[in-house]
């Protein structure tokens, strides 16, 4: 099997024509996933024997939530590449992540809150993990606000790469500080080793939906990296050249 | 000039720079106390209850006072050029870097910590309390210093940078304020406050590991953009 392929998405022209070609199928099947996810979790799944229907927001909370984790991660691997290699895709992957990431939080963070005040009486509570997840946001919101600070793209790029770097180190210390701080949510249901504690029934539409919520972020990160390099390429010829055919 | 004369040399010249300006030294140090003084001023007079938030109060005050401070740690050195001559000079810029860090510890620090202990008996903790008060605050501030220093040296050429240095650090100074006022919560209850002090010991032992590479690395991509 040839690798070529995979070269040759380093360069801004392939890259751009790929992104064009797959994000909307990565948006129809992100789409799919998440409806039918959520759908089977909405009417298919059954009861919680203590929680009644009140759980079923989990199918939007739980994907949402994981996925605003594996973001700052990616960032910060995009963030290496771009500091290693100066690769100027991996730069327009770290600014194209973050604003998706901070959104994903506060999906996150709503759907938290509403499930919150049914369960435990309250929108909010100073729980451990609703803690970390808003200093996750506030981390985001610090990757955005550095990266519109400088005039010059690539810099910011670099900038950002290395707090999402530091970041990065700091996330587990953080979410380890504020567990040792207080705890009332509920243990994880699913990453458990061993038989998870969550039914067949209701665990597969979760999956569904966490899949179609993944494929929704491929979706968007590869439009917004095609922003990014609309921006950063505009007085390249091949970019004015696809401008020109698209038209 | 070999390299330990040239740190020594940096470490004297930011002290030497900073008490010619000892206005500009004193400012947060007297920010830091009114902070703390004007708490109990929303409260009832003598609230015993104060003592409860008696570390937040200073810790945040000091968070605060730190912030304040930041932006001048690189700054004049980025405009008057001699940031540039540091980058070229044959000592690492990470050491200097953690150099010049160590005296703006030095000068606005180590006050912080000092100033803790009879602030904290001033809004009420008991002689314990205030002393793990001022020994979490002499553990965690190099961190704030470091980590602060990392986003300063991030936004040097920024026109913005006071509005965003706060963006920047707060969020990465959440455990550090955990563990400093959750040893000072421990104390005020008569338990043993070694664990958390420890956790403020590991975070600073790993902040002067990691940090000045990272703010070099900071700095080199500010002087070329």
């Amino acid at each position: 099997m040839s690798w070529t392929w995979f070269h040759r998405l380093g360069s801004p022209p392939s890259f751009f024509r790929f992104a064009e070609r797959w994000a909307p199928w990565l948006m129809a099947l992100a789409l799919l996933l998440i409806v039918g996810g959520c759908g089977a979790g909405l009417f298919y799944a059954p009861k919680d024997y203590q929680q009644g229907d009140a759980f079923r927001i989990i199918y939007v909370h739980v994907p949402a939530a994981a996925i605003s984790l594996s973001i700052y991660v990616l960032m910060a691997v995009a963030g290496a590449v771009a500091l290693i290699w100066r690769m100027k895709l991996a730069e327009a992957a770290v600014v194209s992540a973050a604003p998706i990431g901070a959104s994903f939080t506060v999906v996150a963070l709503l759907t938290g809150m509403l499930w919150g005040k049914p369960m435990w009486g309250a929108y909010w509570v100073w729980d451990a993990r609703l803690t970390s997840e808003l200093v996750l946001l506030f981390l985001y919101l610090g990757v955005i606000a550095l990266n519109s600070a400088f005039v010059d793209a690539r810099a910011a790029a670099r900038a950002c790469a290395w707090l999402a770097l530091v970041g990065v180190v700091n996330v587990p210390i953080v979410k380890f500080s504020v567990d040792w701080w207080n705890s009332l949510h509920q243990t994880s249901t699913i990453m458990k080793l061993g038989k998870p504690t969550i039914s067949g029934d209701m665990l597969w539409p979760l999956l569904m939906s966490l899949a179609g919520f993944y494929l929704l972020f491929g979706a968007a990160l590869l439009r917004r990296m095609q922003n990014q390099l609309l921006w950063r390429e505009r007085n390249t010829r091949w970019l004015q050249d696809w401008l020109k055919g698209a038209a | 000039m070999s390299l330990g004369h040239a740190l020594w040399a940096t470490l004297v010249r930011e002290l030497r720079l900073a008490a010619r300006a000892p206005g500009e030294v004193a400012q947060p140090l007297v920010f830091y106390t009114l902070v703390a003084a004007i708490f109990p001023l929303g409260v009832t007079a003598n609230e015993p209850s104060l003592a409860l938030y008696a570390p937040a109060i200073v810790w945040v005050a000091a968070l605060l006072a730190n912030l304040m401070t930041l932006e001048r740690v690189f700054r004049s050195d980025f405009d008057d050029g001699s940031l540039e001559q540091l980058a070229l000079a044959n000592a690492p810029l990470s050491l200097i870097v953690a150099i010049k860090l160590l005296a703006h510890w030095l000068i606005s620090g180590l006050p912080l910590a000092l100033l803790a202990w009879p602030l904290g008996l001033g809004l009420g903790l008991n002689a314990e309390a205030a002393k793990v008060l001022g020994l979490g605050l002499l553990l965690g501030t190099p961190t704030l210093v470091l980590l602060g220093g990392f986003a300063a040296a991030l936004t040097v050429g920024l026109p913005r940078a006071g509005v965003l240095l706060p963006i920047l650090v707060l969020p990465m100074l959440a455990p550090v304020l955990i563990f400093g006022a959750g040893a000072v919560r421990a104390a005020a209850e008569g338990l043993d406050p070694a664990g958390p002090l420890y956790f403020l010991a590991a975070l600073l032992a790993l902040s002067v590991t990691l940090v000045p590479f990272a703010a070099a690395a900071a700095l080199r991509n500010a002087l070329e953009a």
